[in-house]
C-alpha cells in the first residue's frame, strides 16, 4: 500500500487575488461551455468587427498599388487630408484646454451644481451629429439668426472653415474632459496641498505635480478626441456644402467618391482613416497597458 | 514660534465639525491632538496649516494674525497622513520642491539648494537614497522624506496629520522615539494628529484631547491621565468601570454599601457616576477595610490578572487587574466573597440612572472630576 | 499670483486651492457658448412654428415613419449588443485564450473607426455581391438597403458601449459571492443567473441605454447601407439634412427637437430608475462593519 499522503501540501497555494480564471472549478464553467461561449464571442467579433475594417483595405488594393496611389494624391484628396489635419489641430487644443479646466474645478472643488455640470459636458455624446450640425446652420447659416449680420460683413461661417471647425468641437467636447474629471478625482488634492504648503503658486502646483499626474490620462483623452475630430461625418456633413478642394474633409471626400461610383479611390481615402484608427487603437493598447495605473479606473486592464 | 487658536468654528454641511475651539501651543512644544474619529482633529490641523478656512476665528503665529493668509504663505511644514509624495520625482526632487518653486529672489542656487536637501536626507537617516522614486521606499522611508520635505523650507511649525497612521507597529514604534529625538534636536513647534492614545502620551509634552469638535482636556500626559476632567478623558485613555454612586450630605457612597468611600465630598448631593480603573482596584480578605464583593472570573494573561466580580450590594460587574505578585488575597478563587478596595477613582455629575439628582450637563462646564482615595 | 487672500466669497466654502473661479468661469463660458446657446437654438426655432406648426411637421408620414425607423433600430440593435456585448464582456474577462489582447484592442474599433468608413465598408460586405451578402441573398435574406441594414450598423457602432460599461463591474465582481453561492448547492447556471447578472444588471442597463442612444442619432455607418427609400429605410438624421438643403429650417429643427426630446426622456427614465435601484440595493444591504481608522482615514 502507499504511504498516507499528507493532502494539504498538495493543494496549490491559494493567493489572495487569484485571477478567476479556469482553474478554480467552483467559480468557472465546464471546458465546453468555456470553449462554446469564447467561439461565439470571437465569430462575432471577427463578423462584426474585423471582417469591415479587412474589407476596406482588400477594397481599396482591389485594382493594384497603381490606382490606390493615384487616388491619395490625387489633389482633391489631398486638400481633403490637409484640411482634416488643421481641423482637428484647431478643434483637439481647445477641448484640452477646456477639459483641464472643467476636471479641476469639477473635481478639486466642491460647488453646488456640480453634478448638473458634469452632465451638461456629457450632452454632446447624447446628441445626434446631424443635430450638432444643424444647429450651427441655424445659428449662423443664411437663413439663420446671425445669417443677415454675417453676410453684410463678408463673414462666412456656415459651408466654409470656422463651421467645419465648431461642428468637429460639438462632437469632440465631452472627450478629454471625461477622461480627466474621474481621474483627478481618484488622485485628491493631497499633492496640490502639499506642493501649495511647500509655497508653491497656483501655476507651479499645476505645472509642476498636478499635470505630472494625468498626463498620461490627458494623452488618452487627446488620443480619442483626435479620433473623432478627424473622423467625424455627420455632422460636420451639414456644415460643409462639400465644396471641393475647399470644404471637404477626408471622410467627406470619402462620401463624394463613393457617390460618384469610384469605389477604388472611395476605400483608398477610407483605407487612410481606418489606419488612423489602427494606430489610434495601438496607440491606446499601449498607454492602457503601460500607464494603467495613471488613467482613470475604469480605462485599467 | 507659538501659535494662538482663538474661537475657532467650522462646519461642513450643517455638522459642526469644530465648536468654538481655542488654545495655545507654546514655542518649540511638541503637542499632540487625540481624539477618536470624526472629533475634529484633523479639521483643527488643516486649519491651523491654511488647507481648510474657519467659518469664524482667528489663527495667531507669534501675535501674527495668519486667518486670511493662503496656506503658501504661512510657511508651515505639513507631513501628510498618506504623505503625498511627487510620485514622478525623485526623493532629492521631493525635498527640493519646496526651495525650487520659490521667486527667483528668495531662491537658493541649485547647488545650495541640493546641498540643503542632501543634508536633510541625512538628517532623516535616509543618506544614499536621494534617486530612489517614493514606489521604490518602504511606508517608513516615505514618511521620512515628507518629513524632510516639509523642514526644507525652514517651517514656522511642523503640522502633522496621523504621521505614523499607515505604518505598522515596529516602524511606528522605532519613528515615534526618532521623532521625539529629531524634535529636540530642532525645536520645531510641532502640532500632530492622533487617534492613538498611547502614541500621543508618549510622544507630546501637551495632549489635547477632542471630542465631538471640542477640546475635553488640554494638559500634561500626567495631568490628563491622573485627573481626567471628564468621563470621556477618563474613559479614552484606558479601560474604566463605570458604577452608580451618590453623594449625600458629605458623604460619597456606593448605593447598598455600608461603608462611605469618601466622607468630605465637594459635589452637590445627588446621584454621580463612579469611574474606576480596573488597574486601580485591589481585593483584599473579609472583615479588611472595603466593599463586599464576589469573584465570578480569574483569568491570568502573563504578568496581569484579570478578574470579574459583583458587588454583593446591588450586584454591579467590576473588572479588576492585577499584577501577579499581588498576593495578599490568599482565598482568591470562583466564588470567594472578598473586600473590594479602590486605589484611587474619578467621580462626574451622574449622566444615567435615576434622573432626581442634577441632569447632565456638558462635558467642559464639568467641574473636574474628584479623586478619591480609598 | 496671490490667490486667495480676499475673504470667502458668499455661497460656497473657501478653499487653499486656487483658481477655482477662473476654470469653472471659463468652463462654463465655453460649455454655454458651445453647446448650451447653440442647443437651445434649435428648441427656439422649433418653437416658433407653434405647436399646431410642430405638430403638422410630426404628423407628416415621412416624418413619423424616420422616427419610427430611427428609434426602432436603434432599439433593436441595442438588444442584439445587449446579448452579444456581455457575451463579449464575459469571454473577455473571465477566460484565457489565445489573441485575447489583440481581440480586446478590436473591441474599441467602432469608437476610432470614422463612421464613414464603417458604413461603405459594411454595405461592401453586405450588399448582394459582397463577402457575406452573397451567402445571405440566395437564401432570401437582403440586409444591405433595407432596415435590416440599419440594424447592422447600429450594431457595430453600439457594441463597445456595452462591453466596455461591463468588464469592469465583472471584473470586481466578488468571487466570495460566487463560492458562497456554490457552498449553498447552486448550479453554476444558477450561480450565474441569479447572483452574477442581478449584479452587473445596471451596468447593462447603462451600456443598453448608451448604445441606444448612439443609434438613435447615428448617421455616418448608417446612410450608405440604409438605402434612403422614404418611408422605408429613411433614417431622421438624414430626414433633418433633407429638410436643410430645402431650406425648411423650421421643419428640420421639429424633427431634431422631437430626438431630443424622447431621446432625453428615455435617457433620463434609465438614469432614474438605476438611481431608484442603487438606493434599493444599497439600503437592503447590511450595514458594513466601520472600518479600521488607520485604513479609513479620519473623517472629521
Amino acid at each position: 500500500m502507499n504511504q498516507a499522503t499528507d493532502h494539504s501540501l498538495l493543494d496549490p497555494p491559494q493567493l489572495p487575488f487569484e485571477p478567476l480564471l479556469q482553474r478554480n472549478a467552483v467559480v468557472t464553467e465546464q471546458p465546453w461551455v468555456r470553449w462554446l461561449l469564447t467561439a461565439a464571442a470571437l465569430v462575432f467579433l471577427g463578423f462584426f468587427l474585423l471582417l469591415p475594417l479587412v474589407g476596406v483595405f482588400t477594397e481599396a488594393l482591389r485594382h493594384g498599388l497603381g490606382v490606390y496611389w493615384q487616388a491619395l494624391t490625387d489633389s482633391d484628396a489631398l486638400d481633403a487630408v490637409r484640411l482634416t489635419l488643421l481641423v482637428a489641430a484647431i478643434a483637439v487644443p481647445l477641448n484640452l484646454v477646456f477639459g483641464v479646466a472643467a476636471a479641476w474645478a469639477i473635481a478639486k472643488f466642491e460647488f453646488r451644481g456640480k453634478t448638473l455640470l458634469t452632465t451638461l459636458i456629457d450632452l454632446p455624446f447624447s446628441v445626434s451629429p446631424v443635430v450638432a450640425g444643424l444647429i450651427y446652420v441655424l445659428l449662423f447659416g443664411a437663413q439663420g439668426w446671425f445669417g443677415p449680420w454675417l453676410i453684410a460683413h463678408d463673414l462666412q461661417i456656415i459651408f466654409a472653415v470656422p463651421g467645419i471647425v465648431l461642428a468637429t468641437v460639438f462632437v469632440t467636447f465631452p472627450f478629454i474632459a471625461r477622461e480627466l474629471i474621474p481621474l483627478m478625482q481618484e488622485q485628491g488634492n493631497d499633492d496640490e496641498m502639499a506642493a501649495l504648503s511647500l509655497g508653491a503658486n497656483g501655476w507651479q502646483c499645476f505645472r509642476y505635480v498636478t499635470l505630472p499626474n494625468i498626463k498620461w490620462g490627458l494623452l488618452y483623452g487627446v488620443l480619442l478626441c483626435n479620433a473623432r475630430a478627424m473622423g467625424e461625418f455627420g455632422a460636420v456633413s451639414v456644415v460643409s456644402g462639400h465644396i471641393r478642394g475647399e470644404t471637404n474633409t477626408m471622410p467627406l471626400h470619402v462620401e463624394i467618391l463613393y457617390n460618384e461610383y469610384n469605389f477604388a479611390a472611395a476605400f483608398a481615402v477610407a483605407s487612410l482613416l481606418a489606419g488612423l484608427a489602427l494606430v489610434t487603437l495601438v496607440l491606446k493598447s499601449i498607454l492602457e497597458a503601460r500607464h494603467g495605473g495613471e488613467l482613470s479606473t475604469s480605462r485599467r486592464h | 514660534m507659538d501659535i494662538q487658536i482663538r474661537n475657532i468654528h467650522k462646519q461642513f454641511a450643517g455638522f459642526p465639525a469644530l465648536d468654538d475651539v481655542s488654545l495655545a501651543v507654546g514655542s518649540g512644544e511638541l503637542i499632540a491632538l487625540l481624539g477618536p474619529s470624526g472629533s475634529g482633529k484633523t479639521t483643527l490641523l488643516r486649519i491651523i496649516a491654511g488647507l481648510e478656512f474657519p467659518d469664524r476665528g482667528q489663527i495667531l503665529f507669534g501675535g501674527e494674525d495668519m486667518s486670511r493668509r493662503a496656506v503658501r504663505e504661512r510657511n508651515i511644514g505639513f507631513v501628510f497622513q498618506h504623505y503625498a509624495l511627487f510620485k514622478h520625482m525623485t526623493v532629492l526632487d521631493n525635498i527640493a520642491f519646496g526651495l525650487t518653486v520659490r521667486r527667483r529672489a528668495l531662491r537658493p542656487a541649485p547647488a545650495a539648494i541640493r546641498a540643503k536637501a542632501l543634508e536633510l536626507l541625512e538628517l532623516v537617516q535616509l543618506g544614499g537614497l536621494e534617486q530612489r522614486y517614493p514606489h521604490q521606499l518602504s511606508g517608513g522611508q516615505k514618511q521620512r522624506v515628507a518629513l524632510a520635505r516639509a523642514l526644507a523650507i525652514d517651517p514656522r511649525v511642523l503640522l502633522l496629520d496621523e504621521p505614523f497612521g499607515a505604518l505598522d507597529a515596529k516602524v511606528r514604534k522605532d519613528l515615534r522615539r526618532w521623532l521625539r529625538e529629531l524634535h529636540q534636536q530642532t525645536g520645531y513647534t510641532t502640532v500632530f494628529v492622533t487617534h492613538d492614545q498611547e502614541e500621543a502620551l508618549e510622544l507630546a509634552d501637551r495632549v489635547v484631547i477632542m471630542n465631538r469638535g471640542r477640546i475635553e482636556q488640554v494638559g500634561t500626559v500626567d495631568d490628563v491621565y491622573e485627573t481626567p476632567r471628564t468621563p470621556f478623558v477618563f474613559d479614552f485613555l484606558g479601560d474604566s468601570n463605570v458604577l452608580d454612586a451618590e453623594v449625600r450630605g458629605r458623604e460619597l457612597r456606593l448605593p447598598g454599601a455600608g461603608e462611605a468611600l469618601v466622607t468630605d465630598s465637594i459635589h452637590p448631593a445627588g446621584p454621580v457616576d463612579l469611574y474606576v480603573r480596573p488597574g486601580d482596584l485591589r481585593l483584599a480578605e473579609p472583615g479588611r477595610a472595603g466593599i463586599d464583593v464576589r469573584v465570578t472570573e480569574v483569568q491570568r494573561t502573563g504578568p496581569i490578572v484579570r478578574a470579574s466580580a459583583d458587588l454583593v450590594a446591588n450586584g454591579s460587574v467590576v473588572s479588576i487587574e492585577l499584577p501577579h505578585l499581588h498576593h495578599d488575597a490568599p482565598a482568591f478563587r470562583v466564588g470567594a466573597q472578598l473586600r473590594l478596595r479602590m486605589m484611587q477613582f474619578s467621580v462626574y455629575p451622574a449622566a444615567r440612572g435615576s434622573q432626581t439628582g442634577p441632569t447632565q450637563t456638558p462635558a467642559r462646564e464639568r467641574e473636574p472630576g474628584q479623586r478619591g482615595r480609598g | 499670483m496671490r490667490s486667495v487672500v480676499a475673504p470667502p466669497a458668499a455661497g460656497r466654502p473657501r478653499s487653499a486651492l486656487p483658481g477655482f473661479g477662473l476654470s469653472l468661469g471659463f468652463a462654463i463660458t465655453y460649455l454655454s457658448l458651445i453647446v448650451l446657446i447653440p442647443l437651445a437654438g434649435v428648441f427656439t426655432k422649433a418653437a416658433g412654428l407653434g405647436w399646431d406648426g410642430l405638430w403638422q411637421v410630426l404628423g407628416e408620414p415621412r416624418v413619423l415613419s424616420a422616427l419610427k425607423l430611427s428609434f426602432g433600430t436603434a432599439f433593436v440593435a441595442a438588444c442584439v449588443n445587449a446579448v452579444f456585448g456581455t457575451l463579449v464582456a464575459w469571454v473577455f474577462v473571465r477566460y484565457e485564450f489565445p489573441g485575447k489582447r489583440l481581440f480586446d484592442a478590436t473591441i474599441d474599433l467602432p469608437f476610432a473607426l470614422p463612421t464613414a468608413v464603417a458604413g461603405i465598408a459594411l454595405t461592401a460586405l453586405y450588399a448582394g455581391n459582397g463577402w457575406i451578402g452573397q451567402w445571405l441573398e440566395p437564401a432570401g435574406i437582403k440586409i444591405a438597403f433595407t432596415p435590416l441594414g440599419i440594424v447592422v450598423a447600429l450594431t457595430f457602432v453600439g457594441l463597445p458601449f456595452v462591453v466596455r460599461t461591463l468588464e469592469p463591474v465583472l471584473r470586481d465582481a466578488e468571487k466570495e459571492l460566487e463560492e458562497a453561492a456554490a457552498s449553498l448547492g447552486a448550479t453554476r447556471w444558477q450561480t450565474v443567473t441569479r447572483v452574477i447578472l442581478p449584479a452587473v444588471l445596471p451596468a447593462l442597463v447603462t451600456g443598453f441605454a448608451l448604445a441606444f442612444a448612439r443609434g438613435v442619432g447615428e448617421y455616418g455607418s448608417v446612410i450608405f447601407i440604409a438605402g434612403n427609400l422614404p418611408q422605408v429605410s429613411e433614417i431622421a438624421p438624414l430626414l433633418i439634412i433633407i429638410k436643410l438643403e430645402e431650406l425648411n429650417y423650421g421643419g428640420a429643427a421639429a424633427v431634431a427637437v422631437a430626438m431630443l426630446v424622447i431621446s432625453f426622456t428615455l435617457l433620463l427614465a434609465i438614469n432614474t430608475l438605476q438611481a431608484w435601484s442603487n438606493r434599493h440595493r444599497q439600503r437592503s444591504r447590511a450595514a458594513p462593519a466601520l472600518p479600521h481608522p488607520v485604513l479609513q482615514g479620519e473623517g472629521s
